[in-house]
């Protein structure tokens, strides 16, 4: 439970019911922790409140059931994507999930910041709804025909859980930034979600998949888990580096999977981080940049990472100039969750690995701490609330 | 709000020395009070074709719950997106009560609209489960915009 900058607490609070006929309660069976949430916890994502229930991505049983749910019945192991998706607006026709219009409750504030709304997300601030985060024993899934995903026989929990956002979100980063058979990609950030993203562009043909990050034991990780080639940014040009492992043209596909508090070092580093402090921005945003200007001319870069609101120092003109398409997205995971439950059960997709760190839930605090402070290696902080 | 619109009317009322005087201004007001926002036609698509937007003339519950203080339009959306649901405020409407906001309360019936027509349900989020909320300057703040933002929704 969020109750400050970097205070987080473990606390009873009152059951969640059932309010509408398209929810089922949810048994949350392991939760984990986010990078993003990490953007809470320091304060620069200004719409949290004391006593607000963390946390997005979880799996567990159904307990109880709505009237009009038709998919799930109680006992039902299933995976919950991290966005609340209705189904039935255009957003949803179209399989873009997380724009949503029917569930941010809170609409005016992202319409107020952004022009428009997203939808809703599980324990991710009043700005898109304020719903009750899963870091709990309990959750109240709305539409959860949308939403839940049965879980096949021989996926274990854990490997399940990471459905509910990282593989789901680094599937989508590979997906719509268009990654083809004989791709180069590079990937941006080696936690679990730039994991997922470049184990997708590998699945989905790329020649070569590159991870960019700077700890060892993530780098690591991605080579024995993604099968991908790895560049440690504190020791190499990584632009140079990815022109000359392109064959001179530039990545054809990157991919962002950092986010607003991205590490960086020299001048552009410290830049970033004194401007971010004094709020004249909200991101530290370097991989972005890099990943502009390493792309090849008319390929493509899509933004996994969470950002708030303005980053100085955007590449324009070399997005504008090289012809590149720049996207990005909040996680779409209703539209390959599915899918991505079979790779897992197929051996396609390994996920198991990124839970470095399990524990009972009341340690949840420790945890984040641990997962801030990349100690002993961890990659995700995972909560059990029955242990 | 509510306190201000009064007020105003009151003594507009007693210069113009007539009941319907009053009344005509509070009506004015009503609309005027919230500027071009009030009188500005406020629009949601819905997936769902004109005839099940309006049925025998009658616009969803929502919107249909503000009588005639509200004017509705409908046009079909560009690219099978469905219906343009527009409504706004009659100048001649009578001053929301409890000192609502006539756009926020406009807004929020579009939204409902939008939400029963294409969900079937209006969300609730509350009750839910939640710690203690403490009592501070950044909180007070922060549930302000929270009530404001649940007037307002997509466009």
């Amino acid at each position: 439970m969020w109750h400050g900058v970097d205070d987080l607490r473990v606390e009873t609070v009152d059951d969640p019911q059932v309010l509408n006929d398209h929810d089922v309660i949810v048994e949350v069976g392991l939760s984990t922790s986010c990078g993003s949430d990490l953007h809470l916890l320091g304060g620069y994502i200004p719409f949290m409140r004391s006593g607000d229930v963390i946390g997005h991505e979880f799996m567990g049983r159904v307990v109880e059931v709505g009237r009009a749910v038709t998919k799930h019945a109680v006992g039902d192991r299933v995976v919950v994507t991290s966005f609340i998706s209705c189904g039935k607006c255009w957003y949803c026709r179209q399989e873009l999930y997380s724009l949503c219009d029917n569930t941010n409750v809170n609409p005016g504030i992202t319409e107020a910041t952004w022009g428009q709304s997203p939808g809703g997300c599980f324990g991710y601030s009043q700005a898109v709804g304020g719903y009750a985060g899963c870091h709990a024993q309990y959750v109240r899934v709305p539409h959860a025909d949308v939403g839940a995903f049965p879980v096949p026989e021989g996926v274990s929990d854990l490997a399940a859980l990471f459905v509910s956002d990282s593989v789901s979100t680094g599937w989508m980063g590979a997906d719509l930034g268009g990654v083809r058979p004989g791709d180069v990609v590079a990937v941006w950030g080696a936690g679990a979600v730039g994991q997922m993203a470049a184990r997708a562009a590998v699945l989905l043909g790329a020649e070569r998949v590159v991870v960019v990050d700077r700890l060892p034991e993530r780098l690591a990780q991605v080579r024995d888990h993604v099968g991908a080639e790895v560049l440690d940014f504190t020791a190499t040009d990584v632009i140079g580096e990815l022109r000359e492992m392109s064959g001179g043209r530039g990545p054809d596909v990157c991919i962002e999977a950092v986010g607003m508090e991205a590490a960086a070092h020299g001048v552009q580093g410290a830049y970033d981080m004194v401007k971010q402090q004094l709020r004249l921005q909200t991101e530290r945003g370097a991989p972005v940049r890099d990943a502009v200007l390493s792309c090849r001319k008319g390929g493509s870069v899509f933004v996994l990472g969470v950002f708030a609101a303005v980053m100085d120092k955007f590449p324009l003109g070399a997005l504008m100039n090289k012809g590149l398409t720049f996207r990005g997205a909040q996680m779409h995971g209703q539209r390959y969750a599915a899918m991505l439950l079979d790779r897992i059960a197929a051996g396609e997709i390994g996920t198991e690995h990124l839970a470095t760190h399990v524990m009972p839930l009341e340690r949840a605090p420790e945890g984040y701490r641990i997962f801030k402070e990349k100690e002993d290696g961890c990659v995700r902080a995972v909560f059990d609330p029955a242990r | 709000m509510k306190r201000a619109l009064t007020t105003t009317a009151v003594v507009t009322g007693t210069v113009a020395g007539t009941a319907a005087g009053t009344a005509a201004v509070r009506r004015f007001r009503a609309g005027a009070q919230a500027g071009a926002g009030a009188l500005r036609w406020q629009v949601v698509t819905v997936l769902r074709p004109a005839g099940e937007v309006v049925v025998d003339g009658v616009p969803p519950q929502p919107l249909a719950a503000l009588g005639d203080d509200v004017e509705v339009r409908l046009q079909p959306a560009p690219g099978d997106r469905g219906t343009e649901l527009a409504a706004r405020m009659r100048r001649t409407a009578t001053p929301p009560g409890s000192g609502e906001d006539p756009r926020e309360v406009l807004r929020t019936a579009l939204r409902e609209s939008k939400q029963l027509l294409e969900a079937g349900e209006v969300l609730r989020r509350d009750p839910q489960p939640q710690g203690e909320r403490r009592s501070t300057p950044a909180g007070a703040l922060l549930d302000a915009v929270v009530r404001r933002s649940q007037g307002w929704g997509v466009r």
